[in-house]
């Protein structure tokens, strides 16, 4: 049987669903305009580890078992662990699945990771290689920073276009049965790099993969973007959001006013400062993972897009002097 | 009265400058740094640099291009007292105090402090 | 994707980069201003004392440094810079702070590969560039003054 449609987009006959959910995010996120919707706030960020990574590491841990939990499951009963961060050789994934103790397969993505896991956990699940797979990705503000970026207590100055790591975790669990939302479709992204080299704005770096995804995707399944309740786009910020509005205009899309960033729903740039809004693969990860997910339980939601964005950036390559490539990982998920 | 005036006029006009270049031209603040350091070295060579500590005091002494300055008289002063061994053991020698506390002080201070989340 | 030019794109990128920059240079200009203040403050107290200029001058950097580098390791450095930019960046605390924040980030890899070695993964290049290109200078000026006893 042919699961492909047009150019590259995937059909799930067996529509894996969600068979269980859950966010952990850090204190900022949860004094965010999203703070009701997250399952678990860790408060300070060590949450009672040593260092920066061994904390997302445990985050990503705790949103992996409450996940499990929530589907009534246990950690045996998992077939497939697809997990990916942000940190180098993929150390919050690695450790946490050093606990769990399931088949595991690291990705990465920057912060498409979310939507990549999925893509990757709904392959495994319709094409019955088990009954059940868990996605999850994390990322930390802290942990992020000082591999990125500076030190900490570092006095640099923010510009206007960069972005906030989200401490965050999210996890899943997919199903071949059970009723929750399923994922029907899926558009694995292609690397777009549209020769954006400042490291401070993601955002420009992600809309065009973003953009070239969306359309390939409406182009496959013939559909349009009113044909969705919502469409949900990973982290690319206020700047990237209006970045890609404006792509989208130029492929005679029109305005698309259904569209909304995870990266600009979980903070208030007024009150918390955070200048062009979320990023970090814990954005799209938790944002999904709580409130979007929760909007489909009660059916506020049917059909939406979620497109996680990616910035496939290191500082080691950016040095040497080359562009930031972009890559955008889209499903489609269904009542 | 008159020297704090001078210092926060010329300090403040260096700091200035640096944002501009920050703002409009995207360089890195640690490139800024670079060159402030090294154009502090250039103009006291030149003979430029020194009117302007004398003028303005620590508004030419506490910015990076003072950093330079102090180098460069350091190198003036080890070529009089010891010629070409000077090049090389003058700069250091003037800004020993400064580099020292740095180290020592960074040492110190990670000893005692950890970064905070932000 | 159809009619994408790199170009265009980027030009379309730019209009949205507009940074503060009126802001930045008045708090750039009044807190670094103000820290040379706090510098000639010292100086003129230290020559007082009866210092000879060039040790007052150390002292005056030692302090600086001190001062920057124990609000750096209190938090309090990077709240004033986030505002400042280079007011804070520029003079010598700016420094200071680039050798205190990288040595308490990595104190988690160890006292001697994270705090020892990283120490001057920020501030490293103004050292090397200072002290070479003095080297450089001083080397022309000693061979145009020339016939100095080597």
């Amino acid at each position: 049987m042919n699961k492909r449609i047009g150019e590259r987009t995937l059909y799930f006959p067996s529509r894996p669903s969600v068979h269980g959910f859950y966010s952990v995010v850090g204190e900022k996120e949860s004094q965010g305009p999203l703070k009701d919707w997250f399952d678990l706030s860790i408060g300070e960020g060590h949450f009672g580890e040593d260092s920066w990574e061994k904390a997302e590491s445990k985050l990503m841990e705790t949103a992996a078992l409450g996940a499990i939990n929530r589907a009534g499951l246990t950690p045996e009963q998992i077939q497939c662990f697809l997990g990916g961060d942000l940190l180098n050789q993929c150390i919050s994934a690695n450790y946490a699945s050093r606990s769990l103790q399931i088949p595991f397969l690291g990705l990465y993505g920057a912060c498409s990771t979310m939507a990549e896991s999925l893509i990757a956990g709904s392959v495994f699940v319709d094409g019955s290689f088990g009954d059940y797979a868990l996605c999850a990705t994390s990322s930390h503000f802290c942990s992020a920073e000082r591999q990125f970026r500076f030190p900490l207590e570092y006095g640099g100055q923010r510009p206007p276009t960069a972005q906030w790591t989200v401490t965050g975790s999210g996890a899943c669990v997919l199903s071949s049965q059970g009723n929750g939302p399923s994922i029907t479709h899926a558009t694995i992204g292609k690397v777009v790099d549209a020769g954006i080299t400042d490291l401070n704005n993601m955002g420009a770096a992600m809309a065009p993969a973003a953009c070239d995804t969306l359309i390939t995707f409406f182009k496959d399944t013939k559909t349009a973007p009113k044909d969705y309740d919502m469409i949900f786009t990973g982290d690319l910020g206020e700047i990237g959001k209006k970045l890609l509005h404006q792509l989208l205009q130029d492929q005679n899309f029109g305005a698309v006013d259904n569209l909304e960033d995870c990266g600009c729903l979980i903070f208030d740039n007024e009150t918390q400062d955070t200048h062009a809004g979320g990023s970090g693969c814990g954005c799209s990860a938790s944002v999904l993972n709580s409130y979007i997910l929760k909007k489909m339980q009660k059916k506020e939601l049917k059909k939406i897009l979620f497109m996680a964005t990616g910035a496939l950036m290191s500082p080691t390559i950016s040095m040497q002097g080359e562009s930031i490539p972009g890559i955008a990982h889209l499903i489609q998920l269904e009542n | 009265m008159m020297h704090y005036l001078n210092a926060f006029i010329f300090g403040g006009f260096l700091c200035a400058i640096a944002q501009l270049l920050i703002d409009f031209t995207k360089m890195t603040p640690a490139r800024i740094l670079v060159l402030y350091v090294t154009a502090g070295v250039v103009l006291t060579f030149l003979g430029l640099y020194n009117p302007l500590v004398e003028r303005f005091g620590a508004g030419a002494t506490v910015p990076l291009t003072g950093f330079g300055n102090a180098l460069a008289n350091g190198v003036i002063k080890g070529i009089g007292e010891k010629g070409l061994l000077g090049v090389i053991s003058g700069g250091l020698t003037a800004c020993a105090a400064g580099i020292s506390a740095a180290i020592f002080f960074g040492y110190l201070f990670a000893l005692i402090f950890s970064s905070k989340e932000k | 994707m159809k009619n994408f030019s790199e170009k265009n794109y980027q030009k379309l990128v730019s209009q949205h980069e507009k940074s503060p920059w009126l802001k930045n240079i008045f708090w750039a200009f009044t807190v670094g201003g103000l820290i040379c203040v706090l510098g000639e403050f010292i100086l003129t107290y230290a020559k007082n004392m009866g210092l000879p200029k060039e040790d007052a001058g150390c002292v005056t950097s030692m302090t600086l440094i001190f001062f920057s580098g124990l609000f750096t390791g209190l938090g309090i450095f990077d709240k004033l810079a986030k505002h400042a930019g280079a007011g804070t960046i520029v003079p010598i605390t700016g420094f200071a702070n680039a050798v205190v924040s990288p040595a308490m980030e990595f104190k988690s890899e160890g006292f001697i590969l994270g705090v020892g070695a990283k120490m001057f993964v920020v501030a490293g290049p103004v050292i090397v560039y200072g002290v070479s290109s003095s080297i450089i200078c001083g080397l022309i000026y000693y061979l145009v003054k020339g016939g100095m006893p080597l």
